[in-house]
């Protein structure tokens, strides 16, 4: 599966957020998309995902327009998203909420197999399975939200800032289980503060700059790219 | 002594009882307050007014069914109410469609009006249908023998309405908590962006919930018709307040806490109008009302802080 973007123009009332984007993403990849703070990385995902409508351009899965379906069909189409901030139900339990992450799939052997797997991943979350999504610790509702975007059983899969607060030991750890569903298959979109280890996981990256993408090439080209350096990896280590 | 204190603790359970069937008739409207203002945050002004057309639904089919004389069972109350809360619940979806949906994403006092603005167009709706009289309840619909529990009597029809109300409530309440579609309506109550991108419908969530919450507040019209024998166009305003009161009470948007509120709020009015004052009976609610808005804003369930309208 295949996901376009392309020349995608979103507004916020009068406010253009967005400026023409072009982003490519091929099965298997891990694509990671770098930007400032207010670049428009969330902005691009929510797009993809149908909760933001473009004013321009558009989103295609394989050949499915997303821009024109309901955020509600899109997740069956096998995209997901681990939105930024987690945004876990923080009222309902953890296996509340993972089951919702499964919301939309009707197979129930499927949805018990995408359970045990997710418990393999994080065995906390087993083990908290009864306990409020919010009386979690942030690095644990992180994993519940991780978890339950792999519950939407997804063939792509959107992360958002998922290091967003976590001690550095968790995240080099969310980022081996990031590597990790990706070697069994779903292809990653992550967009990162920490552009680094993001280039260090990824195949390829973008660089977004207020609603335009300024870069675009392999990790390792950005990684070695003086620009790329200065702006988000804190000049030469 | 001894016959004296029978005969007190005989009045404290006479209207304990009355105060238990009249809460649980504010707990059914609560529910649809509270579960509206769960998932859109805001209070749906109108709900006292579905309430009332359910009164007046039931009038309709008592009288047109020409079951003015005895049902004979409680079984056939309990029919005629189900048939007023599907009803009163279309009436509900359809009031969410043109008058809440399409202000959705305008500023939340356009909503606030366009309540208000419904509520009145119910009323007046009512009045010019019904008129503006009181209008009676056949009384002899359910044979008028009382149960004696415990030296206590009680009429059967409170049994009838209580016994109602609970089995609607813990109806209510396991559909929330153990069915899919119902995680679904809290999930969109806690929050409706993410429930989007677990792929669900939050335009149908929301449909739900003015088909359920209208249900039961039509089912409460229908049952103070019953219990009281009188209603009025008007009536939906003060019960809709005093419904409105014990939501507050248990903490709005917490569905167990609209149970608890109404439940608790008829029995403090009950017994507040035996021990305190009859003429003070409204006027206890919203001293209540008063009374937790400054002690404890959120409500008895309540975790977060309700900050908006
Ligand atoms: N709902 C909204 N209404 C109006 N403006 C918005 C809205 N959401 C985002 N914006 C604006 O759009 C711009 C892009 O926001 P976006 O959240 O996409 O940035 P981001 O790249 O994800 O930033 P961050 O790294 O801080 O998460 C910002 O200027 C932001 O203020
Ligand atoms: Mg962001």
């Amino acid at each position: 599966m295949r996901l376009r973007i392309e020349n995608l123009e979103v507004k916020y009332g009068n406010v253009r957020v967005l400026k023409g984007l072009n982003i490519r993403v091929e099965q298997g990849e891990i694509v990671t998309i770098l930007g400032a703070n207010g670049a428009g990385k969330s902005t691009t995902l929510m797009t993809v995902s149908g909760l933001v409508k473009p004013s321009g351009g558009g989103v295609y899965l394989d050949d499915v327009p997303l821009h024109k379906l309901e955020a509600h069909h899109i997740v069956n189409l096998g995209l997901a998203q681990v939105p930024e901030g987690r945004r876990v139900f923080g009222t309902l339990t953890v296996l509340e909420n993972l089951r919702l992450g499964a919301y939309t799939t009707v197979d129930k052997a499927l949805v018990g197999r995408n359970l045990g797997w997710v418990f393999e991943m994080f065995p906390i979350l087993n083990r908290r399975s009864g306990q409020l999504a919010g009386t979690l610790s942030g690095g644990e509702q992180q994993m519940l939200a991780i978890g339950r975007g792999l519950m939407a059983n997804p063939k792509i899969l959107l992360l958002d800032e998922p290091s967003l607060g976590l001690a550095p030991i968790l995240v080099k750890s969310i980022f081996s289980t990031i590597k990790a569903i990706n070697r069994s298959g779903v292809t990653i979109v992550l967009v990162e503060q920490n552009a680094r280890l993001a280039l260090k996981l990824a195949d390829r990256g973008y660089v977004l700059e207020t609603g335009r993408i300024v870069l675009e090439d392999k990790a390792e080209a950005l990684l070695a790219n003086p620009e790329v350096q200065n702006a988000y990896l804190g000049g030469m280590h | 002594m001894a016959p004296d204190k029978g005969k007190v603790m005989q009045l404290f359970l006479e209207q304990l009882t009355n105060g238990l069937a009249v809460g649980g008739i504010y707990a059914l409207i609560a529910l649809g307050y509270t579960m509206v203002y769960g998932v859109l945050k805001l209070i749906n002004f109108a709900h006292g007014d579905l309430f009332t057309i359910g009164a007046y639904l039931g009038l309709t089919l008592l009288l047109s069914l020409g079951l003015t004389g005895h049902i004979g069972s409680a079984a056939g109350i309990l029919v005629l109410i189900l048939m007023v809360m599907g009803l009163v619940a279309v009436i509900g979806a359809l009031l969410e469609r043109a008058a809440y949906r399409p202000l959705r994403t305008s500023p939340r006092l356009s909503a606030v009006v366009s309540a208000l603005g419904a509520s009145i167009f119910f009323q007046n709706a009512i009045m010019l249908i019904y008129g503006a009289r009181f209008r009676v309840y056949p009384h002899d619909l359910l044979p008028v023998t009382a149960i004696s529990l415990f030296g206590l009597t009680i009429p059967v029809m409170r049994i009838v309405l209580f016994g109602a109300s609970i089995v609607m409530m813990t109806g209510l309440y396991l559909f929330v908590q153990r069915t899919r579609t119902g995680t679904a309506i809290r999930a969109a109550a806690i929050d409706q962006g993410a429930a989007r991108l677990m792929g669900i419908d939050v335009n149908r969530v929301i449909m739900y919930v003015f088909l359920i919450g209208p249900a039961l507040g039509g089912a409460a019209g229908m049952m103070v018709g019953l219990y009281y024998g009188q209603i009025n166009f008007t009536m939906g305003w003060v019960y809709g307040l005093k419904a409105f009161t014990a939501a507050i009470l248990g903490g709005i948007g917490n569905i167990p806490g609209a149970m608890l509120g109404g439940l608790l709020l008829g029995v403090i009015e009950s017994l507040g109008a035996t021990y305190i004052s009859l003429a003070w009976k409204d006027a206890i609610s919203f001293i209540v009302l008063i009374l937790i808005l400054i002690v404890r804003p959120t409500g008895i369930l309540g975790e977060r802080v309700a900050d908006k309208v």
